[in-house]
């Protein structure tokens, strides 16, 4: 009976694996395989890489959607983490009643849908547009602007501020140094992981935004990844093989950031329910 | 020391609030930036959209209609297909994906079992991808004459291929696997941590009272990680009840309307038909609504079961 339970344990871990990592196989393989082997269900490497790249470089400009994908995600990433860390700091260190109220507020527009946001924002955008073309719509400014403060990760920052050694603060204001000085001076580089985490978790859901970009970002030389697959993936005569190199292209630097950074990623995750 | 002696004497007085409430200003400092933004781009949006959804109009010329866009909603059988089909998608999915990933994370919490980190690597995995790459694979895994209807068929489990794509039924199905493929290792690393923080003496006195291994599960893993399956599956409840790169990168919404989400109307009402964002903005409410009603539903389960 035991050996028994031990076997179906294993069955079903070994089935749950296969299943969980077979599209990843599907991908890699047929990015090596011609769009009729892909749909004549050819599941073995084939030679065609090359003539896929070469078609996937000739079709779309994938290089430049890289290109605004990363700089959308850095630039996202770096002002999220500062201007949050500043709240979640402010709220823990300088806690007081007043402070605890609008925290709870703030947390509230997590339960706010983004398909409520979006045409309010599109049109706050289109007025945006007739004062500063530069921020308005169609530009990469316009994806980051209002996705740089997410209540989210001031209530992460926060989370992790109640372990912050607060001793240092009071040593440090002993030795004169100013308010802003003990953040900028004491607590960020004691924070590093969290701040490790915070990155991760801002950078992926950034470098994965589909749905802000696709409303506010027009001109193709504008397009991020996820844009780019997308219509890629729509078009009436697909090339599979080219599509599948396109998507192991896109979730290249996310799965090397999982597998380089897991022990931040997976803190990055339980940082959030402490 | 003396500063020690001084910081304990204020701890003492008031142990909540207690750094110097002189500095209250600097405080604010600190958080001004973050308020203002939230405010910018959260609350006033959220503002504008419910004065949107009382007029109604063509692009920029809106005017004032009252509640009609309101009672617009119950009569249009299109937000009623996209309701119906987000409800299901939440029904189903959101349960059957939360036991699923608590069943592995039990299985792999053992261990005495081999290539746990391997499975456990394996079952995360999914969830480095990005909605919109993983959709696009699913819908070509799925097509009608894709590779999951060749392989299902190679092992005769079917005899002819299933229409994935373009019966209502096996759309709806089609997308309810893809969530739960994306996001049970996602879930699962949750309650694996949560579990190991669960002292083994429990199980070993449950397993001494001859307790089976289902008791053990109801009895003692899930009222442990309460908090803890409370935490995803509001998280999930908000993420399913918003659902829009799957059905729109997967089946488009379709076949007809059969895998519409409200997200996907909202959007097809603003940037795909005849722009009408009065009425999209009344639809939008329809989200806000759910995801506070089932919210409230799910904190009051999550405390009654106590």
């Amino acid at each position: 009976m035991n050996n028994f339970k031990q076997i179906s344990i294993y069955i079903i871990l070994i089935g749950a694996s296969i299943i969980s990592v077979f599209p990843f196989f599907f991908m890699i393989v047929s990015s090596t395989n011609k769009s009729v082997d892909v749909s004549g269900g050819k599941l073995i490497p084939g030679t065609n890489l090359l003539t896929n790249i070469q078609n996937l470089l000739s079709t779309v400009d994938i290089g430049q959607a890289l290109l605004n994908s990363a700089i959308i995600a850095i630039t996202t990433t770096v002002l999220a983490l500062l201007v949050a860390s500043l709240a979640g700091y402010g709220f823990e260190i300088y806690r007081s009643r007043a402070k605890d109220i609008v925290f709870n507020i703030l947390l509230l527009s997590m339960m706010i849908p983004f398909a409520a946001l979006m045409v309010p924002l599109f049109r706050m955008f289109g007025t945006i547009s007739e004062i500063a073309p530069i921020i308005g719509i169609d530009t990469l400014a316009s994806v980051v602007i209002p996705t740089i403060t997410t209540a989210f990760l001031i209530f992460f920052f926060r989370q992790n501020t109640k372990m912050f050694p607060k001793e240092l603060l009071e040593a440090g204001r002993i030795d004169g140094v100013s308010e802003l000085g003990l953040f900028f001076r004491i607590y960020i580089p004691t924070m590093k992981t969290t701040y490790a985490a915070a990155a991760i978790i801002t950078f992926m859901s950034s470098w994965n935004n589909y749905l802000w970009p696709l409303v506010v970002l027009q001109t193709p030389k504008n397009q991020t990844i996820p844009l780019l697959i997308s219509s890629l993936g729509s078009s009436y005569s697909p090339d599979y093989g080219v599509i599948m190199l396109a998507i192991v292209i896109a979730t290249l630097p996310t799965a090397l950031i999982f597998f380089f950074l897991q022990k931040y990623f997976v803190a990055g995750m339980m940082g959030s329910i402490k | 020391m003396e500063t020690t002696n001084l910081n304990k004497s204020i701890k003492s007085k008031n142990e909540k609030y207690k750094f110097r409430p002189k500095k209250g200003l600097i405080g604010w400092v600190f958080v001004l930036l973050s308020v203002i933004l939230i405010c910018l781009f959260y609350f006033y949006p959220m503002l504008q959209a419910l004065l949107l959804s009382f007029q109604s109009g063509a692009g920029v010329n809106l005017e004032f209609v009252g509640i009609e866009n309101y009672t617009r909603l119950f009569s249009d059988p299109t937000f009623l297909a996209a309701l119906f089909n987000t409800v299901i998608y939440f029904l189903i999915q959101v349960p059957v994906m939360i036991i699923i990933a608590l069943m592995f994370s039990v299985m792999l919490n053992n261990k005495k079992l081999k290539f746990r980190g391997l499975f456990r690597t394996a079952i995360f995995l999914p969830a480095v991808t990005s909605l919109v790459a993983y959709s696009v694979i699913f819908k070509y895994l799925f097509s009608n004459n894709g590779i999951i209807n060749t392989i299902l068929t190679n092992l005769s489990l079917i005899s002819e291929p299933i229409l994935w794509m373009s019966d209502p039924f096996w759309a709806k199905i089609v997308i309810i696997l893809a969530i739960t493929w994306r996001w049970v290792g996602y879930n699962m690393i949750f309650y694996l941590s949560a579990l190991q923080n669960v002292d083994e003496s429990i199980y070993e006195a449950a397993r001494m009272d001859g307790a089976s291994a289902f008791q053990q599960f109801f009895k003692i893993t899930i009222p442990m990680l309460k908090p803890i399956i409370l935490f995803t599956s509001i998280t999930s409840t908000i993420g399913t009840l918003q659902l829009f790169d799957e059905p729109m990168n997967i089946t488009g919404g379709g076949p007809g309307n059969a895998t519409l989400t409200i997200s996907q109307y909202i959007y097809n009402l603003s940037f795909e038909y005849t722009p009408d964002f009065g009425y999209a903005s009344a639809v939008s409410f329809a989200i806000v609504v759910m995801i506070v009603f089932f919210s409230i539903i799910q904190f009051k389960l999550a405390g009654d079961k106590k």
